[in-house]
């Protein structure tokens, strides 16, 4: 497929564009249910396998949480039903401390890996950058395919630890050696976290062959005109979340081989001076248990960008779209998005400013973390200034989009606080930072990710979601988010640790117990809404409306010249020349003009 | 039942919205792509305003209801503490200018610039002196906060005053050892294999003398108002973290690497107890890492005095010694010889321990 995507990607060079040329591109083999549908190596359908899975984890994640919140908002009460569903996790209709525990960690480790990562750039790096940037396919489907399916059977093997005697793991998606790497200290730590460590392995696996396919694809598959200046913004935080997956994600895994081999081969990476209640001393001396957090945290923080690049992205592309005007800055916007790539591999101590670190590394990582607000600021206000003087179509997509940039300015000036070491001495590990990295990193990346689904919904299926059932989505989900995690900082600021099963027992902390309820009571009508866009999808891939208009959002780039249901390898016919960059809107008084549009003689310059 | 009852109301709520939501979309087919479309923008610009405003009340309401339950309600209980809490205020101030600017500035323009009949976007493509100004004002401003921030932090993070007392604090799986070095002002070593839960919490060597006069304590820690305190330290097993959220300080506890955290106690427990105006006040030790299933319950509770009053509650504790070896204790044997006994070499018997 390679190949021939590349062969058809030259023949765009050629000048002669011949009536009959049409038949390029569409396929004549015949294709079953199985290769196109399971074992497809189609970008666009390897796209929505990742979206729909995603969409399967999100909803086990967002249960998982709904569970947990239930302990917390509702303390001393029982709930039958919990027992019938749960087992003995939930031994008298009250969710035990092991179970608490799993769920949160599940909770997280899911969210942040299966729903957010795999969800969100799997399902739209595949869809996006073949149709942006010109090219029928990804660089190599094979591999493509195969990225989906170690995701799969990573959810697999983590879907299986929730079924083992001694339970999930339970010691936080983190996984902070010792507590994970001794059985003997937490039943969390048996099988369960062999199982857990088998499923990050392939996730690993997953993302690697993804990440550089994306690369690949981005760097050598542009169709002629296609300079790197004249992509889409979606395709540039595309191409960045890539890179900063190939480079972490490795250095994640030589941190889970050593914590293998500390739990079942007797090594001592990890581990020294240990005594385990009921077990006595352990052999274990010399290893350093901070060494897994440097590890752990040189992928965990890029992640955190993994997580939020596509994002920016996504909403940078449809705010512009949906504002009629160019992106404020183009290169201001791709610059900060090299500069947050950067920095994202030089912060990543700032989340272990209490392990003892060295002082003067933290007062490096101090510096080198709050520089991150710069690029930051300069997103926001070409954001802001993206908006200004547009003439703006609120669409679901543009309304999550507005969303993305208002959660993010809040959870990102949070950061401001927590990167300041003085003060995290202060607010780590409590309910602020829950607030913190729930808003800037969970909530706004899953507006994103709304907000493309959303705006290329039409493009996947050509068909129309629901309009009102979009709006009722996004202002339910943002003043459920806000009303959810804004109170939390207050928590935060009266020192509430996080991962508490239960605060009754402390002086300091049991002052919120109406607001853990409340907060509890939000969350579950925030599921249930995030339920009725479920409905909103699934009903309109069959029922939706039937687009008529290949580009319902007149936009510019070069998806919307496709078919609006697009065969393996995208146009019909040659593949389509650009002359412009994306953002050409409102110009010489024109309402838009595409990238194919070649440059007129009379038009100012671009 | 009522489990039933409540799935069985949102499913009809769901499906009421669901009808609605059809039916406007039927509705908006027959009025016209364009004409809806434009409704449609109308109503979610009003709502971007509505949004703004009442989102704001809702951040002053939230303020004004919870900030008396926070710690910053009352003062900070050490003298480092109210370097993070003045540090904290100067944050709230610069980030929520930011913030109410900002926020103000995309839901207003949203609305007001929301796409009408003769509205004529403006192609503005890029402006190099915009793009400096937001570039450069957020660069100097973290500046400042950087070095408030990084004087802050080295004056927490160096050493404590000379006349600093020392006191190790050990967690494990979930509670709290206290070790006071005694009259010697020096800990006796120790090493994880001596470890043993009837009579050596944390593995001490008594084959060092420095070792005897140290006093083991669990659940209480007692400072002394106005004297500044070094912490040491460690875990028994995995990873814990010393919360003092009254004293604004944390420090993890990690098995096998020392940690230091010290800081000026500024108030006894009594007066906290006035200040907060809440009888139970206890200065609490919470374990901020996740280190178990009883994680949460991981509690200890440090308690501080005046001067006299902490060093009449320290001559009533007997070294821990005494405890591993009761016949030693001089006030079984022959009370007041106890400072002699102390400094007598070590018998056998704890040289076996110590070899285990």
């Amino acid at each position: 497929m390679s190949n021939e995507a590349v062969l058809h990607a030259h023949a765009t060079t050629e000048v002669h564009h011949d009536a009959h040329g049409d038949h390029h591109g569409e396929h004549h083999h015949h294709e079953t249910f199985i290769t196109k549908y399971v074992f497809s190596q189609d970008h666009k359908m390897i796209a929505k396998q990742f979206l729909i899975t995603g969409m399967v984890w999100a909803v086990l994640g967002g249960l998982m949480s709904v569970l947990f919140r239930l302990q917390l908002g509702y303390p001393d009460s029982t709930f039958p039903w919990l027992e019938d569903i749960l087992g003995k996790w939930a031994a008298g209709g009250k969710i035990t401390p092991e179970a608490y525990y799993a769920l949160v960690t599940t909770h997280g480790t899911v969210l942040v890996f299966f729903v957010l990562t795999a969800g969100l750039s799997g399902t739209f790096a595949n869809f996006l950058i073949p149709l942006q940037v010109g090219a029928r396919d990804m660089a190599s489907p094979f591999m493509n395919m195969l990225s989906y399916w170690f995701f799969f059977a990573a959810g697999i093997v983590m879907l299986s630890s929730l079924f083992v005697e001694t339970g999930p793991f339970s010691g936080g998606w983190t996984a902070y050696p010792p507590l994970s790497a001794l059985g003997d200290a937490s039943p969390g730590s048996k099988t369960g976290m062999d199982l857990w460590l088998i499923s990050m392995a392939l996730f690993v696996v997953s993302s690697l062959l993804g990440g550089l396919n994306y690369i690949a694809t981005v760097l050598n598959m542009r169709t002629k005109g296609m300079s790197m200046t004249r992509l889409p913004l979606t395709i540039w935080a595309l191409f960045f979340t890539a890179i900063l997956g190939v480079l972490s994600f490795p250095v994640l895994f030589s941190g889970f081989i050593l914590l293998i081999f500390d739990r079942n081969f007797g090594t001592s990476f990890y581990l020294s001076d240990i005594f385990i209640n009921g077990v006595g001393a352990l052999p274990n001396e010399g290893g350093s248990a901070i060494l897994y957090q440097h590890l752990f945290w040189f992928l965990g923080h890029p992640e955190v960008y993994i997580i939020l690049l596509p994002a920016m992205g996504m909403v940078s592309e449809i705010l512009s779209v949906n504002s009629r005007k160019p992106i404020f800055g183009y290169m201001a916007m791709v610059g900060s998005l090299f500069a947050i790539a950067i920095l994202a591999f030089l912060v990543w101590a700032h989340h272990m400013f209490v392990t003892g670190l060295n002082p003067f590394l933290g007062s490096i990582f101090v510096l080198l973390t709050l520089l991150i607000a710069v690029p930051s600021a300069i997103k926001v206000f070409n954001w802001l200034t993206t908006l200004w003087r547009g003439s703006i179509r609120f669409t679901p997509a543009m309304l999550f989009a507005i969303g993305f940039v208002s959660l993010f300015i809040s959870g990102g000036l949070t950061g401001i606080w927590l990167g300041n070491s003085a003060l995290d001495i202060h607010l780590h590990d409590t309910y602020f930072v829950v607030a913190h990295f729930h808003i800037v990193m969970g909530v706004a990346s899953m507006f994103g990710m709304f907000a493309g689904i959303y705006h290329w919904f039409p493009k996947m299926y050509g068909k129309q979601l629901n309009n009102t059932l979009g709006y009722i989505h996004f202002w339910a989900t943002i003043a459920g988010a806000y009303l959810i995690f804004w109170p939390m900082h207050y928590q935060g600021l009266a020192g509430m640790p996080r991962r508490y099963y239960d605060f009754s027992a402390w002086e300091s902390f049991n002052q919120f117990g109406d607001l853990n309820r409340f907060i509890s009571t939000v969350a579950m009508v925030v599921f249930a809404v995030q339920i009725l866009f479920l409905f909103n999808f699934f009903h309109s891939i069959f029922k939706g409306r039937k687009l008529t208009n290949p580009n319902p959002w007149e936009s510019n780039t070069l998806e919307w010249t496709t078919p609006i249901n697009p065969g393996h390898g995208n146009w019909v016919g040659e593949i389509p020349e650009v002359h412009r960059w994306a953002y050409d809107y409102a110009k010489d008084g024109k309402e838009f003009i595409p990238q194919t549009t070649p440059v007129g003689a009379d038009e100012s310059q671009h | 039942m009522t489990m039933f009852l409540i799935i069985a109301v949102s499913v009809l709520v769901f499906l009421v919205i669901f009808q609605i939501a059809k039916a406007s979309e039927y509705v908006a087919v027959l009025k016209g792509e364009k004409k809806s479309q434009r409704q449609d923008n109308k109503i979610n610009g009003f709502l971007m305003v509505v949004f703004l405003v009442l989102g704001l009340i809702g951040v002053w309401y939230c303020n004004e209801i919870y900030f008396g339950k926070t710690l910053m309600a009352h003062d900070a209980a050490s003298v480092e503490g109210a370097r993070v809490d003045s540090m904290l205020m100067v944050t709230v101030g610069v980030t929520g200018i930011v913030f109410i600017g900002t926020q103000i500035l995309l839901f207003w323009f949203a609305y007001k610039y929301q796409e009408t009949d003769n509205r004529k976007p403006y192609f503005f493509a890029h402006s190099t002196k915009l793009e400096l100004i937001w570039t450069i004002i957020p660069a100097i401003v973290l500046t400042v906060l950087v070095t408030i921030g990084l004087r802050n932090w080295f004056l927490f993070t160096g050493e404590p005053p000379q006349n600093a007392m020392v006191v190790e604090i050990t967690g494990k799986q979930f509670g709290w050892i206290f070790r006071y070095p005694g009259k010697d002002a020096t800990f006796g070593k120790k090493y994880f294999k001596n470890i043993d839960n009837a009579s050596n919490t944390l593995g001490i060597i008594w084959d060092d003398q420095l070792s005897h006069d140290d006093l083991v304590l669990e659940q209480t820690m007692y400072l002394v108002k106005g004297k500044p305190v070094k912490l040491v330290i460690g875990s028994r097993d995995v990873i814990h973290d010393v919360g003092l959220v009254h004293f604004r300080m944390k420090m993890d506890a990690v098995p096998g690497i020392p940690t230091t955290l010290w800081f000026t106690p500024k108030y006894t427990t009594k007066e906290m107890k006035e200040i907060t105006g809440n009888p139970n006040f206890a200065y609490e030790i919470s374990c901020d890492q996740m280190c178990g299933n009883g994680h949460y319950s991981m509690k200890g509770v440090i308690e501080v005095l005046d001067q006299e009053e902490y060093d009449a509650k320290m001559v009533g504790i007997k070294p821990y010694y005494y405890t591993a070896f009761p016949d030693k204790d001089p006030s079984m044997a022959k009370p007041a010889d106890s400072l002699k006994l102390a400094a007598k070499p070590v018998e056998a018997a704890s040289k076996v321990i110590a070899k285990m």
